[in-house]
């Protein structure tokens, strides 16, 4: 049995610890706001943090993540404040949307890591995470928003 | 009440929900109610000031679509009594903002207060609420003029429920921010003024939802200057909070208990079959619970599934492993040949040798016989996935013979009309409810996905079943956008004017996926930029060389036009730089004179394809073609002298019936690789509702377009596809993407500038004013995409 702190709450796995974080967060703890995108770690879109950090839940397992906190969109903010929230609907970032709890995931990682990323530093932070729309302009601009707020 | 419908209502009514929602909410409370009105209501006049001129009725396609437009506010509005206004959207939310903006327009022509209207979503039913098949860019153009209507209506409904209540003319009460105010006479003659007596719309609703609703002639819509929300940009879209917090829905986010999760192994080569399978392996995966076969149909099956072997689990992931662990051995059928080296050679042949004349001008025979030069160039495409984000998903249940389905459905009765077709049952019986889609692209326009799912759950006897594709999934089994060869000529004079133009193009066809292939493409796509081509030369001539189909061909965000605006754009910089001309010059010169092209003078086909949209109303109109061209130059400084390794590129197209003009400026860095700081963008798409979405959508064309010109490829060998996932197929990333888009929209001129599209009509000029500009850059001309983002030194 294994015990993984999500969203500020232990919860408990019994099956493979190899499943990944992904589908326990999402089938089992029925947290539908982080996305499948690729299954491998090359969109993003499942973005969510381990200890704080930005970690792929589809490639990150259950076993890695245990007795680790992970914290899902869900469990960002209470009530959608967080300053990567705010900027996010100040500059009406989202078209589809699909991509976006990973963007955000992945951009709150990087200002609580950097309060004043560079242009270059958030297009290295955040070229990992793809947004099909095509949101990139605005997603920049609400990143360097948030780091106003952060 | 179904987990996702207690999760949608917790959202603050503004979660996607059902028709169940809308009743608990609305009319049935209230039509039991009976107002006692007179007579006296319905015979009132349309308010004074002759606002009934400021919206005249026009034609649009809708009334060739399937179950056309509705306009009842019976069937999208419903106000509860506490003033709550609940309007239906009916069209699916991909991306577009058409789930805030028609409802926008609603609660604009009825005077609603936007911070108390929440949108919910109807599930597929096109006799209560028209066309739903969101393609085409079709939602805005033909659904403006019924969400006026309706709205309008509805404020009628509320002045005629109000002038009952206080017993006084109608005339005398008007909708304002969510009450009807009472007017009284003012000094002067006709005029009216405020006397501070007012009844919110919740007080009204009972009594204004039991009126009839009122003919159109009886309805008064506002003047453009009355607008609230229309044409202000001002509306953030309705989920996008939920979307900021992670609780809106998609496909694969509906809940139901006990319900299941499948994905399937499919043919690897389309119109191929199971020869034999062994589950064995994958029943031993802890979580797998079912293995079934799943009924394939070779092309053209329309939407029906490619078959293949399906794995129930008790998580997606258990059913991953299951799939895993299958042995499969395939038949693959008579498309195991198909290989895009080779296919590609074979058009490129086809293009070089006359085909079938779509379109003739004039004698182009002599005009190149007599040429003193012709000029030629050949522009290709490769296949591309759509590849949004949500890979497809849908979650299907069978209780007593009824079938319910939860999708990100781009055609949600479409979808219903084929699960009653493939299962043999009443249309009745038949529930689809449509979630948010992670994008569509045009891929979720095909149903094989939900097909899969009923089929699934009827073998699991009725079982909820959620049937998710993984990306390999979406990449290897999609309805790709065509491959193609285009060819043009041009025949010069001895002064170097362009007296002949040919144009062939090749390319299998959308048709092939719906009935036997004939190798030819149909009027749809030689309407998109090839026999709608719109330059002033005397003679021309348009040719479709066969292509047979091998895989399912399907539509791609602005489908054939990506091609040939690539390649007719691409064509006309390369004649000015043989020419020693400035390349936007060129353009305006070749488009001509301002007149509304006729399409049976140029020589265009009997059944000429204008979008669907009646041709007087939309016509092909040179002078708003050359007005974007010459914005987008203006505003982006064409002309102004830039660093070597920088360059300006443009291009126009229209699609969709608007015309949107691109100037790309792309720059080489250091490296080689090509990259756009800047593009500047303008869009005449008519009327326009919500400015701030047009931005978005321009925006995100630019990116898919910067996809299309550099990264994306579908290529086929042995019938299979190379390409697995992002690592192979690629798309812009934040590493690479126009920087910085600016979006100029037209202001409407005229009054018969109707709304036009807007989700698909930016891709199209992007791919050719890039590759104009990176000619401009380093003259080196990409004929071939995806041309790769790098050049070589």
């Amino acid at each position: 049995m294994l015990t993984i702190n999500v969203n500020g709450q232990d919860r408990e796995f019994d099956g493979d610890p190899n499943t990944p974080l992904l589908w326990f967060v999402r089938d089992e703890l029925a947290l539908t706001g982080t996305k499948f995108g690729c299954g491998a770690g090359l969109c993003g879109a499942c973005t969510v943090h381990v200890d704080d950090v930005a970690s792929r839940s589809c490639l990150t397992t259950v076993g890695e993540a245990a007795g680790k906190r992970v914290t899902t969109i869900e469990g960002l903010s209470a009530d959608g404040s967080h300053p990567v929230q705010k900027a996010w609907r100040e500059l009406n970032v989202p078209q589809c949307g699909f991509c976006q709890a990973g963007q955000i995931m992945q951009a709150a990682s990087l200002l609580t890591r950097n309060r004043a990323p560079s242009d270059g530093e958030i297009v290295e932070e955040m070229a990992g995470n793809i947004c099909r729309c095509g949101c990139y302009q605005r997603i920049h601009a609400a990143v360097r928003l948030a780091a106003g707020g952060v | 009440m179904y987990h996702y419908l207690e999760k949608a209502a917790r959202a603050q009514g503004r979660k996607i929900g059902s028709e169940a929602l809308i009743e608990n909410v609305s009319r049935r409370s209230f039509i039991g109610g009976v107002l006692k009105t007179s007579g006296v209501v319905l015979a009132l006049q349309v308010i004074p000031g002759g606002v009934a001129d400021a919206f005249e009725a026009y034609p649009t396609g809708a009334a060739g679509m399937p179950r056309g437009v509705v306009n009842d506010p019976h069937v999208f509005v419903a106000i509860d009594t506490h003033g709550l206004v609940t309007i239906v959207g009916h069209r699916s939310e991909m991306g577009t903002g058409v789930r805030t903006s028609l409802p926008m327009v609603v609660a604009d022509e009825m005077e609603a207060d936007w911070s108390r209207v929440r949108v919910i979503q109807a599930p597929g039913d096109e006799p209560r609420y028209g066309n739903q098949d969101t393609d085409g860019s079709r939602s805005v153009r033909h659904f403006i003029q019924p969400m006026r209507e309706c709205g309008a209506a509805m404020r009628y409904m509320l002045e005629a429920a109000a002038a009952a209540t206080w017993g006084v003319d109608q005339a005398l009460c008007k909708a304002k921010n969510h009450h009807v105010v009472l007017l009284k006479e003012g000094k002067t003659k006709g005029e009216t003024v405020e006397t501070g007596t007012r009844i919110g719309f919740g007080e009204l609703a009972k009594a204004a939802m039991s009126l009839p609703v009122p003919p159109r002639e009886k309805l008064a819509f506002k003047k453009p200057e009355d607008f609230l929300y229309i044409g202000k940009g001002k509306t953030p879209i309705v989920d996008l909070h939920d979307i900021t917090v992670g609780a809106a829905v998609y496909g694969a986010d509906v809940r139901l208990p006990g319900m299941k999760y499948a994905v399937i192994a499919r043919p690897p080569v389309v119109g191929g079959k199971v020869k034999k399978f062994d589950a064995a392996e994958a029943l031993k995966v802890p979580g797998v619970e079912a293995v079934h076969e799943i009924e394939g149909f070779p092309p053209p099956a329309k939407f029906a599934p490619l078959g293949g072997i399906a794995v129930v689990a008790k998580s997606t992931y258990a059913a991953m492993q299951g799939r895993e662990a299958l042995t499969i051995e395939w038949n693959d059928g008579r498309h195991a040949g198909y290989t895009s080296t080779s296919y590609r050679e074979e058009m490129v042949a086809t293009a070089r040798k006359p085909g079938k004349v779509i379109r003739n001008q004039g004698d182009p025979d002599a005009a190149f016989a007599g040429a003193a030069e012709v000029f030629s160039a050949e522009y290709s495409q490769d296949h591309m996935a759509q590849a949004a984000m949500e890979p497809p998903a849908a979650l299907a249940r069978i209780v007593d013979g009824k079938i319910e389905v939860w999708a990100p459905a781009q055609s949600p009765y479409g979808t219903r009309e084929d699960i009653a077709k493939a299962l043999e049952v009443p249309i009745e019986n038949v529930t689809v409810h449509v979630t948010l889609l992670g994008g569509g692209f045009g891929r979720k326009s095909k149903c094989d996905f939900v097909l899969e799912a009923v089929q699934l759950s009827k073998k699991l006897g009725g079982a909820p079943v959620m049937l998710q594709w993984t990306r390999e999934d979406d990449l290897q089994h999609a309805f790709y956008h065509t491959t193609s060869v285009e060819r043009i000529e041009a025949a010069l004079d001895k002064s170097g004017k362009v007296v002949g133009w040919r144009h062939r193009t090749v390319a299998p066809s959308i048709l092939s996926t719906f009935a036997e292939d004939s190798g030819y493409q149909f009027n749809i796509e030689y309407g998109m930029g090839f026999v709608d081509m719109p330059f002033e030369i005397p003679n021309i001539r348009c040719e479709n060389g066969q292509a047979f189909a091998h895989t399912r061909i399907g539509w791609f965000r602005s489908v054939s036009n990506i091609p040939r605006a690539f390649a007719v754009q691409s064509f006309v910089a390369e004649l000015a730089h043989k020419l020693g001309r400035d390349p936007k010059d060129m353009l305006i010169e070749l488009i001509g004179s301002d007149r509304k092209i006729d399409p049976k003078a140029a020589g265009m086909p009997e059944d000429f394809w204008n979008y669907g949209e009646p041709y007087p109303e939309f016509p092909i109109d040179t002078a708003r073609l050359k007005n974007v061209v010459n914005v987008a130059a203006e505003k982006a400084g064409w002309g102004k002298t830039l660093p070597p390794g920088q360059g300006l590129g443009i291009a126009v197209h229209r699609s969709f019936v608007t015309y949107v003009a691109m100037v790309v400026h792309a720059e080489i860095d250091d490296k080689g690789i090509i990259r756009v700081p800047q593009v500047t963008a303008a869009i005449d798409c008519g009327l326009y509702i919500n400015p701030e979405r047009i931005r978005s959508q321009i925006e995100g064309a630019a990116v898919m377009g910067m996809s299309t010109a550099l990264y994306s490829r579908i290529t086929f060998k042995e019938g299979r596809v190379e390409q697995s996932n992002f690592s192979d197929f690629e798309v812009a990333r934040m590493s690479n993407f126009p920087q910085k888009v600016n979006v100029h929209i037209i202001e409407p001129t005229a009054p018969a500038h109707y709304p036009t599209g807007v989700g698909e009509p930016g891709v199209p000029p992007f791919a050719p004013a890039l590759c104009n500009a990176v000619f401009a850059a380093t003259g080196k001309r990409l004929r071939s995409l995806p041309a790769g983002d790098r050049i070589d030194a």
